[in-house]
């Protein structure tokens, strides 16, 4: 990246950051809130954005990490001697928990859900990379949707159908120094986290690693002929998309104060694949964008025809247009720009 | 003048010409401005080693892939964009490479992919398979077998037929000597002559040098996707120096 | 021997006859469902994720014409036929301009085209399921129950519908084009058969095919727009455990996983049973990722 390109690069980014910094204390709490939210469906898809913008492996399964992370938040912040996921654990364990997690504990939550949704998604590498393009998407399709049927009738645990309610946490360390969230500091944590994110994933795409994803992107055979292992840079990669778009589930469940099984259909999933579809793949920043454009175009047609006007057949079919004329996606010609 | 009157007024005229090809598989460059023709009924042959583009050549005659440049003439007419299904039934037929019959077609099911043609009456249809038997006995007895279980031999004389079926003005040979029995070989060229005879056109690509000189007018050397040498086949023999240069064996 | 002879009077008989009788019911849908799926994957490698929603739009167009001319018959001749022009529509034009590009595009396409379908029933026909009257109501005595003739009918409407296209497949001079484009669309196009319009073909019958499916299974389940959600991933499951492209796997598979779910849901709750069929999965793809009746090859 030459010196102009660095500096535009990170005075856009500066420019953005200190615009949403700003978001909570300058739009009424709804838009403000819409922002957040915005931020967390934008960290799902950017972390789908690793398999299929730079990975090439379309994923359906989303849904799962993103769900397994806003439940396992969810355990957390409902742990009490009383709760049902107490029964499944061994004593020692049970003292354990109860002794770190008496009081809603936001570290606590962001652990439960990263390792619930690492674990998810250790048990779908497993299967799906050894499957090939089609066979991958349909596979996790189906993947998360058994966790979606475990999750809606395991009632006993998981609250079935009506999912979990719970306290929000507070900001901080237990123990240590503690405040409760407002709203302008939950968004300003839920910007930290995902613009953290977005950083990091950013830092690794360029390494060899994210290279050696891409160059499995343009042609897995020949990657493999030069040999590299590419079943194990697979298997790392959906981790990788797992842990992030179970960070999300976990900054929602956080934010929404409730789990529920809706957000483990396969149709978030979708949601996610749109989102990287409009905004163009293999950018990161692109599928953020495809959020919001997705999310202000159904808000905005929401106002415009009245809440029961069916906003998804106009998206859809400006999906389908996009898909057909703009493959790129909107900010797809920036992409060779932003990953130098 | 129409296409029709073009073609039928100048008896002369090829009847397929090629002229200058460009042709890439994603970023390879494969053909180098390929230029060649082939007469009506005349037998004509491309010689060239392993990868010089002989079969991308015909594979764009044929309509399986779109050159970035050049064009193709069929009876005057420019085809260069009309894909392979419309070349078929205006009298060009394929005969690929690895023969790509239907393997889980009966012989008579392949055969028919190229029969049920509209406009071809039942009489003719059935003329056609009394034909295609008659050169190929073999066939005949082994009609309602899967493609699949013929052996290789077999099998290149039903990808051969099936061509017939389509009653073509010139059919693309790819190649059907290979890995075949001398005695097979021997066969082919009968099938060739026969074919050269009845008014078909032929453009032949092999490796086997001297089938290819015995059965063809003329012939074309390919080298590094472009045409290096043309001459009439009765000029050339095994031996000849340009044949060591291209064909190096 | 006493355990045996004990397992065995223990061992719901009659429930089993039953749930069987079930399995083949729901087994014949799901094959009809799926062979349409299989056909068009086997062609032209799409897979069309808008294929619940084609079932889903059936169903509807059968309640709208029963609705109007009480005809049950009429309705499903009408579903099917204007479901496949509409599918062949769909592909034209969603899917024709996407030839020739990465097969993910195909997937994201019919999957764009599943939310409006799925949106357009649900804004103009309301929340609300609808129903589809069975067009023969009469029972028979099994054991303790009263065994609804329809079912049966179902079960024997959808084999033949099968049957007749596998006719059609194998005798046919479309059916020998369909197959030769199914196993190599290059010579398909060589040999002169207009490769396009078998794939629009395909689609339009695998289309109609879900759609006569969602007619005959209406009477059974309520006619919604959420209807088609369901069944596409048990149609996607089938379809890869009979073997992509293979349809003789994907009927196969159909009665077998759901002879298998029938089964389950004596002990456990339907909601749960569908597991079963997960599980089938998971096996399939570790031990024969090809297809569970296909052999693997060499």
């Amino acid at each position: 990246m030459t010196r102009r390109d660095t500096i535009i690069y990170w005075s856009g980014f500066g420019v953005i950051m200190a615009l949403l910094i700003a978001a909570p204390l300058v739009l009424p709490p709804y838009w403000a809130r819409f922002i957040t939210e915005i931020l967390i469906w934008g960290l799902l898809a950017m972390s789908s954005d690793i398999l299929i913008g730079y990975t090439g492996m379309v994923s359906f399964g989303h849904s799962a990490f993103f769900g397994l992370g806003m439940y396992g938040a969810a355990a957390a912040l409902l742990i009490t001697s009383q709760a049902a996921i107490m029964t499944v654990l061994p004593k020692l364990l049970q003292d354990l928990l109860l002794l770190i997690g008496e009081r809603p504990n936001l570290l606590l939550a962001l652990a439960f859900g990263l390792i619930a949704a690492a674990a998810i998604a250790a048990f779908v590498a497993y299967f799906s990379t050894r499957l090939r393009d089609i066979y991958f998407a349909i596979t996790t399709l189906i993947f998360s949707q058994i966790f979606y049927v475990i999750i809606f009738t395991w009632t006993d645990v998981t609250g079935g159908e009506n999912g979990l309610s719970f306290r929000r946490p507070a900001l901080g360390i237990p123990g240590v120094w503690t405040t409760p969230f407002t709203p302008e500091t939950l968004h300003w944590f839920v910007l930290a986290v995902v613009a953290g994110s977005y950083l990091i994933l950013r830092r690794v795409m360029r390494s060899p690693f994210g290279m050696v994803l891409q160059s499995i992107r343009e042609n897995e055979p020949r990657t493999r002929a030069i040999g590299y292992a590419v079943e194990r840079y697979k298997i790392v990669a959906v981790m990788l998309s797992g842990l992030f778009a179970g960070l999300s589930g976990v900054l929602y469940a956080v934010q929404n104060r409730f789990a529920a099984p809706d957000f483990v259909f396969f149709i978030i999933s979708g949601d996610a694949v749109i989102f990287n579809v409009m905004g163009g793949i293999g950018t990161l920043v692109g599928p953020i964008v495809g959020a919001a454009t997705f999310l202000l175009l159904r808000e905005g047609l929401g106002r415009l025809f009245g809440d029961q006007f069916p906003y998804l057949i106009p998206l859809g079919f400006i999906f389908i247009a996009i898909i057909i004329f703009l493959p790129q996606g909107l900010l797809g010609f920036m992409r060779r720009w932003l990953n130098k | 003048m129409s296409a029709q009157e073009t073609s039928q007024g100048k008896s002369g005229d090829p009847l397929v010409t090629v002229e200058d090809l460009h042709t890439y598989y994603g970023k390879s460059h494969i053909l180098h401005g390929v230029s060649l023709t082939v007469g009506r009924g005349e037998v004509v042959g491309l010689l060239g080693r392993n990868g010089v583009g002989k079969s991308t050549t015909l594979k764009t005659i044929m309509g399986l892939i779109y050159p970035k440049q050049g064009r193709i003439l069929l009876e005057g007419r420019p085809v260069t964009s009309t894909p392979a299904h419309k070349l078929a039934k205006l009298g060009i037929a394929y005969v690929p490479e690895d023969r790509r019959i239907f393997r889980l077609l009966t012989v008579m099911e392949n055969l028919r992919t190229g029969l049920d043609r509209p406009g071809v009456t039942d009489a003719r249809k059935q003329e056609l398979l009394e034909k295609v038997f008659a050169y190929f006995p073999v066939l005949g007895e082994r009609r309602n077998q899967a493609g699949g279980t013929l052996s290789g031999g077999e099998q290149q004389m039903l990808a051969i037929a099936r061509a017939m079926m389509l009653e073509p003005k010139i059919i693309l040979l790819d190649e059907p000597t290979e890995g075949l029995m001398p005695r097979m070989v021997t066969q082919i060229h009968q099938i060739i002559d026969a074919l050269h005879n009845e008014g078909v056109a032929i453009l032949l690509v092999e490796q086997n040098v001297p089938l290819t000189l015995e059965a063809s007018q003329r012939v074309y050397i390919m080298e590094k996707g472009a045409i290096r040498h043309h001459a009439l086949s009765s000029d050339l023999k095994v031996g000849d120096d340009v044949i060591k240069q291209y064909l190096g064996v | 021997m006493a355990a045996i002879l004990s397992f065995f009077s223990d061992f719901p008989f009659e429930l089993f006859v039953i749930q069987t009788l079930n399995g083949i019911v729901t087994g014949m849908i799901l094959a009809l469902i799926a062979s349409g799926l299989t056909l068009i994957f086997g062609i032209m490698d799409v897979v069309n994720f808008a294929h619940g929603e084609l079932f889903m739009l059936g169903a509807y167009v059968g309640v709208l014409v029963l609705s109007t001319t009480g005809s049950f018959w009429l309705a499903l001749i009408l579903a099917t036929l204007l479901v496949a022009t509409f599918g062949g529509a769909m592909q034209i034009i969603t899917l024709r301009p996407l030839v020739g590009r990465d097969p993910l595009t195909t997937i994201l396409a019919t999957f764009g085209v599943s939310l409006i379908l799925q949106n357009y029933a649900l804004w103009q026909f309301g929340p609300v399921a609808r129903k589809i009257n069975e067009p023969y109501t009469g029972h028979f005595n099994l054991f303790y129950l009263e065994y609804p003739w329809y079912r049966l009918i179902i079960a024997a409407l959808s084999a033949a519908i099968i049957g007749g296209f596998w006719l059609f497949l194998k005798y046919g001079r479309f059916g020998i084009w369909i197959r030769a484009t199914m196993q190599d669309r290059v010579m398909a196009q060589a040999m002169g058969i207009p490769v396009p319009w078998v794939h629009t073909a395909a689609f339009a019958i695998g289309a109609g095919m879900a759609a006569a499916s969602g007619v005959l299974f209406g009477p059974l389940v309520g006619v919604n727009h959420t209807m088609g959600l369901d069944w596409v991933l048990k149609a996607f499951i089938v379809v890869v455990v009979g073997g992509m492209g293979n349809l003789g796997g994907s009927i196969a598979a159909a009665i077998f996983i759901s002879l298998l779910e029938s089964y389950a849901s004596i002990w456990v709750s339907p909601s749960r049973a569908v597991i079963v069929s997960f599980v089938v999965l998971i096996l399939t793809l570790l031990f024969r990722p090809t297809g569970l009746f296909v052999p693997t090859p060499k």
